[in-house]
């Protein structure tokens, strides 16, 4: 007969989430862009047991994408351009997401449109498609031309481009803001004005790096997006305004690297987590952070994620 | 299969002003690594710098479990490189990317790399020639000093011919002048080429005019250097639509297939 102290202690630390409607098995996410479709990283890691696979951003029709150089490091972090390439939504729904759905990943999509009937016609698109888990909204992505960040900087546009989504699909939307504006809270609640499940934040930092040798932007695009730890008290600070303000649960991420990043992120308010820049470094990162998240539930009498989403807000 | 594994460094030293030899025991990466793949290596721990260095294949002992990479100090990240003891190890991720195709038996290759760009070639130099292939190989440097695979090249037993702008070794001049002036022609079946791009170019229009295929191996930031990113996107000549990925489509393409830049 075993005691009460020692069922305490066998007891498994709850490590599920539910993110507007999402389950997610663990909360750590891989973000868009920096994962591909999950085949790219098949070969490192166990692709399915990833808390969730955000895509590849996705658009109605193919895009070739920005003129090179795309990237480049800048002082713990780098700068990207890469300007959406994509093969469009036909390729995404056929030829990708049935990879996924074997490997029975959670998958959540990413959309992008240049207008608001585009993310409407995406997210209809989408529907019906067994695999996919949520959507993510682009309305923040820095290097395209149309669309992308002039949606998510303005909170009308916010509020149209989630409202339009949420009457095409019965998945949980989940809009991505962009940190690129002045008041991030506005842009929060016109996204739970519109009927959003959850935020995901933050996007990438716009900016840009000069080639002194030539004399010119080092990046073809000229400005670029800016991720890494770089940017991670950024995308601390705005989760932690967001959480006091707006009910809704938030996916962080932000130059995660490891364990304690993840935990900081949820501390100031983010039920999940998101890693992408790092993942280039370590391409078992999401994994590692969920395992190494359980132990430190396990050593810190922690049974469920909620007690400490939001803490260090009070 | 590619693999991230931290390889205990047997020898790391300066071959010349600005170029380091790093050899390291991979014994999962190694059995695997074809020439003209890549390894993607940290440079440091920490954050600063960041991403990972995507850095051919110099040399790799298949007996041994060991790979060798000839990298030139170019920045901050190869600076801190440069550090690493023996005994140390480095984090390494590969092996990365589509490596060299070799030609049909009997093929006369000829392999030419500009400075630093010789690295990927002393690896495919080993595999013909253990393959019994003719090989000749034409390296193109400033300065004597730098004609730092002469040794090897020499082990593996094919035909060196160096070039140098100051004349201190070999043939002086341009090493696309080597190749214009003397090497003839009707005796080259197939190209290698690595190196900057406007030699490669030149490279590339020389086998055109001669109608004689052949591949090069290109260099780009990399972030993922798997293909997830899209951030080594570079523009195919045929069509100016599409975008390869220098790090899962490439590092090595058929002569003429990319657009080069210069």
């Amino acid at each position: 007969m075993r005691n009460k102290e020692t069922l305490i202690q066998d007891q498994e630390p709850e490590l599920s989430v539910n993110l507007g409607g999402l389950i997610m098995n663990n909360p750590v996410a891989v973000a868009s862009g920096t994962f591909g479709y999950g085949r790219e990283y098949e070969d490192y890691v166990d692709i399915s047991s990833i808390g969730a696979i955000i895509v590849k951003g996705t658009t109605l029709t193919p895009r070739p994408g920005n003129p090179g150089p795309r990237i480049v490091e800048t002082p713990a972090g780098m700068l990207n351009s890469i300007g959406l390439e994509n093969p469009g939504i036909d390729v995404f729904l056929n030829e990708h997401l049935p990879y996924l759905q074997e490997h029975r990943c959670t998958v959540i999509a990413n959309i992008a449109g240049n207008t608001v009937e585009e993310y409407a016609e995406l997210a209809a698109r989408i529907e019906g498609h067994r695999g996919v888990g949520a959507i993510e909204l682009n309305i923040s992505c820095p290097n395209v031309k149309q669309g992308g960040l002039q949606f998510g900087t303005d909170p009308e546009l916010v509020f149209q481009v989630v409202n339009a989504v949420k009457k095409n699909s019965t998945l949980p939307v989940i809009p991505k803001l962009s940190p690129n504006v002045t008041d991030i809270v506005s842009i929060a609640r016109a996204a739970q004005a519109g009927g959003a499940d959850a935020l995901s934040m933050i996007n990438t930092l716009m900016g840009m790096a000069v080639d002194i040798k030539n004399r010119k932007p080092l990046l073809g695009n000229i400005f670029g997006g800016l991720s890494g730890p770089a940017i991670k008290p950024v995308a601390l600070r705005m989760i932690y305004q967001v959480y006091r303000e707006v009910k809704l649960p938030i996916l962080g991420g932000g130059g995660i690297m490891n364990l304690n990043d993840a935990l900081e992120f949820m501390m100031v308010g983010a039920s999940a987590v998101s890693v992408g820049t790092g993942i280039f470094v370590h391409p078992r990162l999401a994994v590692d952070i969920a395992e190494g998240l359980k132990e430190w539930m396990q050593q810190n009498n922690i049974s469920q994620l909620s007690e400490i989403v939001g803490v260090a807000t009070h | 299969m590619p693999f991230v594994e931290q390889g205990l460094v047997v020898r790391h030293n300066q071959v010349s002003r600005d170029m380091w030899e790093l050899e390291f025991i991979a014994p999962a990466i190694a059995p695997e690594a074809l020439p003209g793949q890549f390894v993607h290596i940290r440079s440091a721990l920490g954050i600063n710098p960041l991403l990972r260095r995507p850095l051919s294949l110099y040399d790799v002992d298949k007996k041994l479990g060991s790979i060798t990479l000839l990298y030139k100090i170019v920045g901050t990240g190869t600076n801190l490189l440069t550090r690493i003891k023996t005994k140390e190890y480095v984090d390494v991720m590969g092996p990365l990317g589509k490596g060299f195709s070799l030609p049909p038996k009997g093929k006369r290759v000829v392999l030419i790399g500009g400075g630093v760009g010789i690295a990927p070639l002393v690896y495919l130099a080993r595999v013909l020639s253990d393959r019994g292939y003719q090989v000749k190989v034409l390296h193109g440097v400033e300065s004597r000093r730098q004609l730092v695979a002469f040794d090897k090249m020499r082990q593996i037993g094919v035909d060196f011919m160096p070039s140098t702008m100051d004349g201190s070794a070999g043939f002086k001049g341009l090493v696309t002048e080597l190749l214009q002036k003397k090497i003839n022609p009707s005796e080259v079946d197939y190209i290698y080429t690595c190196g900057p791009e406007i030699m490669m170019a030149a490279v590339a229009d020389y086998a055109r005019e001669r109608a004689i295929e052949g591949e090069l191996s290109m260099e780009e930031y990399m972030a993922c250097g798997v293909g997830a990113c899209l951030g080594c996107a570079r523009k195919l000549k045929t069509d100016d639509e599409s975008y390869v990925k220098i790090c899962k489509d490439g590092p090595v393409f058929p002569l003429g297939a990319v657009e080069l830049l210069g």
